[in-house]
């Protein structure tokens, strides 16, 4: 009876889970689904206190407790422009609770004198190591987007040998343990050198690529979940594992499709170590123009059509309210706005939709690359605020350039490009960007909090 | 080991394929901190290495195990919550106080 509710619990939650991600879908019905989620958690973690194998609850209750005095700040007062650091320790936590399990569940096999079967090592071994190489995968990228370690790519010659020698002998450990389970050594030496591996597999890796390098890890701590799953016979670590891992892959493949870079490419190309000489066309010779606050505010004032292109240097200017009250300015004297997010603008997959709708800009407003595009053409300006390689036209038309083929915001179509901007200073990627240089361009020098301010005083006075 | 398992984990894949390739790029980063907290599902590997009383160093071992999957699952889904709030279509906003 009691085993019959457990496993009820499970294909309950299991249920849940599935309803809550496909509610993602729609932004409407997204927090309803999530709530029952949520409920679906209940009940497996019900379902689980109730297993017949646990006899000692004080553990239990203890760390249930820390847990939620540690969860609940972490939930409800990390600000929303802290979110990519925060969820890459979210992701640390994931993987250490699968890693340390599968190292106790190892544990307590050999000191009660058996052995695990080689099967269970095998998913023992798979589960160890995803979980450590995202441990410490996702410290350093956590440390990299906090700004605690420079977030530049930071390369030593040989570094693709090191990495693969290392990766080498994770592997061959993993199979002297599955060949000699009794072997502790290579056991414990195996989760050391993993989580070496990830971060020295992260570290080479610049802020730009954090998106990718998130998604992937983010694939990880769920493939550890569901290998824990297949070591202790548990088909809901399976089920949830699973939608995770998916979750992560499909955005790390988008995540690379919209840099137009294959996975290869990111993990082992160091992209922001390349020097900005390489193939790209040099702007010597070329000038660019700067225009007053005043005159820009003019432009914008009596603009039909504004596309608001925002970009990393948002949110690093936290200009997002000042972005959305701009909007509404311009709308209350009759024109329109839009935004156009680019799929890897920001640190994070999403992470300017979430900027903005914090800021109470509407979802109806931000607009997808493909959705939008088409729409440059009849814009009268196109805003770019703290964007830089996402409308780079190099990418359509200069067949030398790094970043040749990825798919870009049209903002060069649009009949006038406002460019907020701290400087001159090239863009992550250290390529110079020919829209700068654009007849129809008009760079506005400064912080962008500090223009978008000065632009709204200017236009209530136009 | 057996079969069955395997045959759970294809399924259950194939769904969050088809589910999950379905979220607009609006939603990814509410995906991500609900992957988040979904993957704090490994509470209940941890539970029962913390509860088994096998021996201490897998009860420790699970202990820290619970209070990080159990974080995850609080601020998970907390965050996850707070974030969907945020997003409000154009009519939402105008029937809403600022």
């Amino acid at each position: 009876m009691r085993e019959l509710f457990i496993q009820a619990s499970y294909l309950i939650a299991s249920a849940l889970f599935i309803l809550g991600l496909r509610s993602l879908t729609r932004p409407d019905r997204a927090r309803r689904g999530m709530q029952q989620a949520a409920v679906g958690m209940l009940f497996a973690i019900v379902g689980t206190l109730l297993n017949h194998t646990l006899v000692d609850y004080r553990w239990i209750a203890a760390g249930l407790v820390l847990g939620v005095v540690i969860g609940y700040p972490m939930g409800q007062w990390v600000p929303m422009t802290a979110m990519p650091q925060r969820i890459a320790i979210a992701l640390t936590f994931s993987a250490l609770a699968a890693t340390l399990v599968g190292v106790a569940e190892y544990h307590s096999e050999i000191v009660a004198g058996g052995l695990p079967t080689r099967a269970t090592m095998l998913a023992l071994d798979f589960e160890i190591i995803l979980g450590s190489i995202t441990v410490g995968g996702t410290i350093v990228a956590a440390g990299k987007l906090q700004e605690w370690i420079t977030s530049r790519a930071v390369t030593y010659p040989g570094q693709n040998l090191v990495n693969g020698a290392i990766f080498l002998g994770v592997v061959a450990l993993a199979v002297y343990t599955i060949v000699d389970p009794a072997a502790g050594w290579a056991f414990y030496t195996m989760i050391a050198a993993s989580f070496v591996f990830g971060i020295l597999f992260v570290i080479p890796i610049g802020g730009a690529d954090m998106p990718v390098v998130v998604a992937l890890l983010n694939s990880y701590s769920g493939l550890a979940s569901c290998a824990m799953g297949f070591a202790i016979g548990n088909v809901i670590l399976i089920i949830s594992g699973s939608l995770d891992g998916a979750s992560g892959f499909i955005l790390s493949i988008l995540m690379s499709k919209a840099m137009n870079r294959s996975f290869r490419n990111v993990l082992f190309g160091a992209f922001g170590s390349e020097t900005a000489a390489i193939g790209a066309k040099s702007s010597a010779g070329m000038s660019v123009r700067s225009i007053s606050v005043e005159d820009a505010a003019i432009q914008l004032a009596y603009a039909q059509l504004v596309i608001v292109i925002p970009g990393y240097g948002m949110a690093v200017a936290q200009a997002q309210h000042a972005v959305r009250e701009l909007a509404e300015l311009i709308e209350k004297r009759g024109g329109e706005v839009k935004f156009a997010v680019h799929p890897v603008a920001g640190r994070m997959p999403g992470h300017m939709n979430v900027l903005l709708a914090e800021a109470n800009v509407p979802y109806d407003k931000l607009y997808d690359m493909d959705e939008i595009n088409s729409d440059f053409d009849r814009a009268d300006v196109a805003l770019v605020i703290g964007a830089n390689d996402v409308v780079n036209p190099a990418a359509r038309n200069d067949k030398a350039s790094p970043i040749y083929g990825m798919p870009i915001l049209n903002a060069d179509h649009a009949k006038s490009v406002i460019v907020l901007k701290r400087g001159m200073a090239a863009g992550f990627a250290g390529i110079e960007n020919e829209l700068f240089y654009d007849k129809r361009t008009s760079m506005l020098f400064g912080d962008a909090k500090a223009s978008l301010t000065g632009l709204i005083t200017e236009i209530k006075n136009v | 080991m057996n079969l069955l398992e395997l045959y759970v984990f294809m399924l259950a894949a194939f769904v969050g394929f088809m589910v999950i390739s379905r979220v607009p790029p609006l939603l990814h980063t509410p995906l991500m901190a609900a992957t988040n907290a979904i993957s704090g599902i490994s509470l209940v590997g941890s539970l029962i290495a913390a509860g088994s009383a096998r021996d201490q160093v897998a009860t420790i071992l699970g202990f820290i195990a619970v209070v990080a999957a159990s974080s995850n699952i609080v601020g998970g889904f907390l965050i996850t919550d707070r974030m969907l709030r945020m997003f409000k279509s154009g009519s939402d906003n105008k029937a809403g106080p600022r």
